[in-house]
This record gives structure tokens, C-alpha cells and sequence, in this order.
């Protein structure tokens, strides 16, 4: 299974990377792709699964709110538990535990939602030891611990390399690849810019940003839709972006995946066009919520559509009380300037942190070496 | 559709649990799901059964904890509910919100037996 999208097979790739696919069960596969990225996937691969006893099998399963778990310890509820939104609700249900010694207890829980939270008193959480084999494993682990985990890395790569990464991110067509070509071609001159595309395909957007100069990495999420934190994390190795240099990671064109997915980066940049309606903040809030900037493109559009630009700015920060906002227009250059300097500003400051904690590492081994001299 | 992707996510950390409690099956899966999470919890619910297939997590009840969503009013200075992103202070009819409670995505505990 795709960790990506759940798709059949995983279909991610990076330029010029071999290709791995991690199954559900744990089973690892690799290939190289050919050159045009072409081929069959998905159909005809199968795998079976292996359980820890030795059964190989592959079944299906009904999962709705009753069934049974087995012979020790068997009990039943009889509704689902979906609380949504918090709604106040009210529910009793059934609980029967076979004992190991084949008698029965039977009994009932009641909870009242109208107190917001009922943590551990299902009877499905609290379980006393002793009852049954089965136990309660707290954890308390966040979901996207992994990805989390690999966006860490990411921010040290890029602190300790002085680079400003920004995750650019909007739904498609917004123009964030022009807006990017045209922001490279400004900043270059004084400072140097790499880029990891993500699109599910084609190299079209790398090969655009390649030919203003700059360095650029396309990685084909294939069904995927979004970058996750280790895609960057293989880019990275692979890019070496310059120290002290500017990197934009334009994600996969989606309003509503990449919100969720911590690349590593400084900031995430909503791009907004005009041509797509003031209440897209509304209606996908997440991205706006994550971002910490909106553009807002094709300002150059205005004159001809009808879009509110105060309104729509009004629910952007209904959503994000703190996010800034910028109209620009990438292809007639209006609002360019104040974007690169919050792009040059934002660079200088990691370049100062990166110098700043040179600085300092600088300044201990030279007391180490003091120290050091004052025993030898 | 990164719900699969959060699938995958639980399925890891489950996985994890049951091979350090050397536990054979996994029975019931416990979330912790904000109001104002990236997560739509109907699609979680299929693809959990989808990646869990054949693992040892195969068939396993996934019990979801919907935590409300709340924020604290900067005008009002008060701590209010928020059922979603984009609605206002019930108490002021402002947007000045900070959100303190409803983002969590926590699997917060396995029953392994």
C-alpha cells in the first residue's frame, strides 16, 4: 500500500531516484524507473500477507459496531463511536465479558456527551487488568509523529545551512509556477534559489524552472496528494541546495492536503488567484489557517472580474487572524517588490541565525581549546 | 485523500506497540481526534480498515475521541467554543480567535491482547 495515497502500489518518484514501494505488511520492493517514467503500475502485482503464527491469507471484514474479538473475552457495543464536533449526545450500551472460566458478567455503561469529554470511561477503555488477556496500551502519539519527525531534520538541514525554505502551496492553476520563474529571475542576482517541484506528474515545472538557471528537483508523487516531509528530506540529500540560499518547495496543486504535512519549511505561502472565487478561505480554511502569508495573483485580472479583494481578505483572516497578505500579479510585475523583500528578509534572518550559532560554536571550541591548553 | 496517508500513520504506531508489547492481535484502536483536525473521520475509518488488512491489527475497532474545538477570544479575553475554522466569537461576533483545543490527532491508546 502507498503510504502516500493509499493506492495500490506506491507511485512516488524523485528525479533520477530508484523507486521503493513499502507494503502493508512490511515487505519492501525496489526498481528503477526508465528514463520516461512510464510504466505499469498497480495492476498485476500482488503480494500475500504473512501473520505472526505462519497463516498466509488475504480477507475482508464487515466492521461495524458489533462483533466478537474471541473465546476469552468477547463483548459487544451496540453503537458506533463517532462523536462529531463535540454535539452533546447521550448513550448507554451493553457489555458482556466471558470470563476464562466460561461464565458471564453482563453490564451496562451510560455516558452523558453533554459533559464534552468521556476519556477512558467506554467500557472498551477500561478494562481492569486481570479480567482478560487483553490490555491498554497508553501511547498518546500523534498520527503524523513520523512525518513530524522527518520535518525536524529537515529545519536542522536547513538552520545549519543558513537557508530560507518557504512550501509554497495553492490549488492548481493559481500560477505559482510563473510566480516562481518570475521571483527567481529578481532574486538571483543576489542570491541564490533552488526548488523542489511536486506534481503527481511530468517534469514540466522543473524544466520551467530550470531554464531561468536555477537548480531545480521534480518529485512525481504519482497518485500522491501532497509532499511529505522524508520526499523532501530524499530531495534534499539529492539537491544540496547552496548554504545561505533561498529554497521554495512548490507543492502538489490541492487546497487541502499539504495543510496537514509539516515539510520542514519556514513558512507555508498560500497563493490565491483572483480568478477563483474570495471565498476559497472559507471554504478550504486549513491551508489558510497553516499559512502564514496569502498572495494574492493575478491582481492584473481585477479590472475584468469580478472578485472582492476586501472580502476576500476579511475571511482570510476570519480564518488566520495573523496572516499577511499581498496582492501581486506575477506576469505584469505589480506587487513583486514587496514580496521579494519579505522573501530577502526572511533569507537574511536564517542567514544570521546560521551565523549567529557559528558564532557560537566558534566561541566554545576556542574555550574548549583554552582549557584543553591550560592541562597539556 | 491523506487520510490514508494518517492510516498508514496509526497502522505504524500501532504496529510498533504490538511488536513492543508482544501482543498477537490488535483488538481496539483509540484516537484522539480534534473538531478543527485535518482529518475527515468517515475516511479515516475506510482506510484504516483498508491498510490494516492482514496485519496485526486485522479487524481491529477503531474508537474515535472527538475533542470540540476551542479558542480564546482576544476582545472578550475569553475562552470560547469553536465547532469549526471561520466562525465567530459566540460571544462578540469577532474573528480574533486563537485556537487552544481541537487540532489533535493522537492515537492515544491500543488494546493488544
Amino acid at each position: 500500500m502507498c503510504t502516500t495515497c493509499g493506492c495500490g502500489n506506491g507511485e512516488t518518484k524523485i528525479e533520477g531516484d530508484g523507486h521503493e514501494h513499502v507494503h502493508a505488511d512490511g515487505t519492501v520492493h525496489r526498481h528503477t524507473h526508465a528514463d520516461d517514467g512510464n510504466h505499469p503500475h498497480g495492476l498485476g502485482h500482488e503480494h500475500e500477507h504473512r501473520h505472526a503464527d505462519g497463516t498466509v491469507h488475504d480477507h475482508s471484514h464487515e466492521h461495524d459496531a458489533a462483533h466478537e474479538h474471541g473465546s476469552e473475552h468477547d463483548h459487544f457495543h451496540h453503537h458506533g463511536h463517532v462523536h462529531e464536533g463535540g454535539t452533546p449526545h447521550h448513550h448507554e450500551h451493553d457489555h458482556v465479558h466471558v470470563m476464562p472460566d466460561d461464565s458471564v458478567v453482563r453490564h451496562a455503561h451510560a455516558h452523558d456527551g453533554a459533559t464534552d469529554l468521556h476519556y477512558g470511561q467506554g467500557p472498551a477503555h477500561s478494562h481492569a487488568p486481570g479480567l482478560s488477556q487483553a490490555r491498554m496500551v497508553q501511547i498518546e502519539q500523534d498520527i503524523l509523529s513520523k512525518n513530524d519527525r522527518h520535518a525536524r531534520f529537515n529545519r536542522e538541514f536547513l538552520a545549519e545551512r543558513g537557508i530560507f525554505a518557504v512550501n509554497l502551496v495553492s490549488s492548481p492553476g493559481s500560477g505559482k509556477t510563473t510566480l516562481l520563474t518570475e521571483t527567481i529571475q529578481r532574486l538571483q542576482p543576489t542570491t541564490p534559489v533552488t526548488v523542489i517541484e511536486g506534481d503527481q506528474q511530468t517534469t514540466n515545472d522543473a524544466d520551467r524552472i530550470r531554464a531561468t538557471g536555477a537548480r531545480a528537483l521534480q518529485i512525481n508523487t504519482g497518485k500522491g496528494c501532497h509532499l511529505d516531509a522524508s520526499m523532501v528530506e530524499r530531495a534534499l540529500e539529492r539537491l544540496q541546495p547552496d548554504e545561505n540560499s533561498v529554497l521554495f518547495i512548490e507543492n502538489v496543486g490541492n487546497l487541502v492536503c499539504p495543510a496537514a504535512f509539516d515539510l520542514g519549511e519556514a513558512h507555508k505561502v498560500v497563493v490565491l488567484s483572483v480568478t477563483e472565487g474570495e471565498d476559497k478561505p472559507l471554504k478550504y480554511p486549513d491551508m489558510f489557517r497553516a499559512a502564514s502569508l496569502m498572495l494574492l495573483n493575478k491582481v492584473d485580472l481585477l479590472p475584468y472580474i469580478s472578485f472582492d479583494v476586501a472580502r476576500c481578505i476579511e475571511y482570510a483572516r476570519r480564518i488566520n487572524p495573523e496572516i499577511e497578505v499581498m496582492q501581486v500579479s506575477a506576469t505584469k510585475g505589480e506587487g513583486m517588490d514587496l514580496w521579494l523583500n519579505w522573501v530577502r528578509l526572511h533569507a537574511v534572518t536564517a542567514r544570521h541565525a546560521r551565523n549567529q550559532q557559528v558564532a557560537s560554536l566558534k566561541r566554545r571550541v576556542a574555550e574548549l581549546e583554552a582549557k584543553l591548553a591550560t592541562r597539556a | 485523500m491523506h487520510e490514508m496517508s494518517l492510516a498508514e500513520g496509526i497502522l505504524q504506531i500501532v504496529e510498533d506497540t504490538a511488536r513492543a508489547n508482544a501482543a498477537a492481535q490488535v483488538r481496539v484502536v483509540l484516537l484522539e481526534i480534534g473538531a478543527l483536525s485535518h482529518v475527515e473521520v468517515q475516511a479515516l475509518r475506510f482506510c484504516f480498515d483498508a491498510v490494516t488488512r492482514g496485519t496485526v491489527a486485522n479487524g481491529a475497532r477503531l474508537d474515535v475521541q472527538a475533542t470540540p474545538g476551542r479558542a480564546w477570544c482576544m476582545p472578550c479575553g475569553e475562552s470560547v467554543a469553536l465547532a469549526r475554522l471561520g466562525e465567530a466569537c459566540p460571544l462578540c461576533g469577532g474573528y480574533q480567535l486563537h485556537v487552544t483545543q481541537g487540532e489533535e490527532m493522537k492515537v492515544k491508546e491500543v488494546e493488544v491482547a
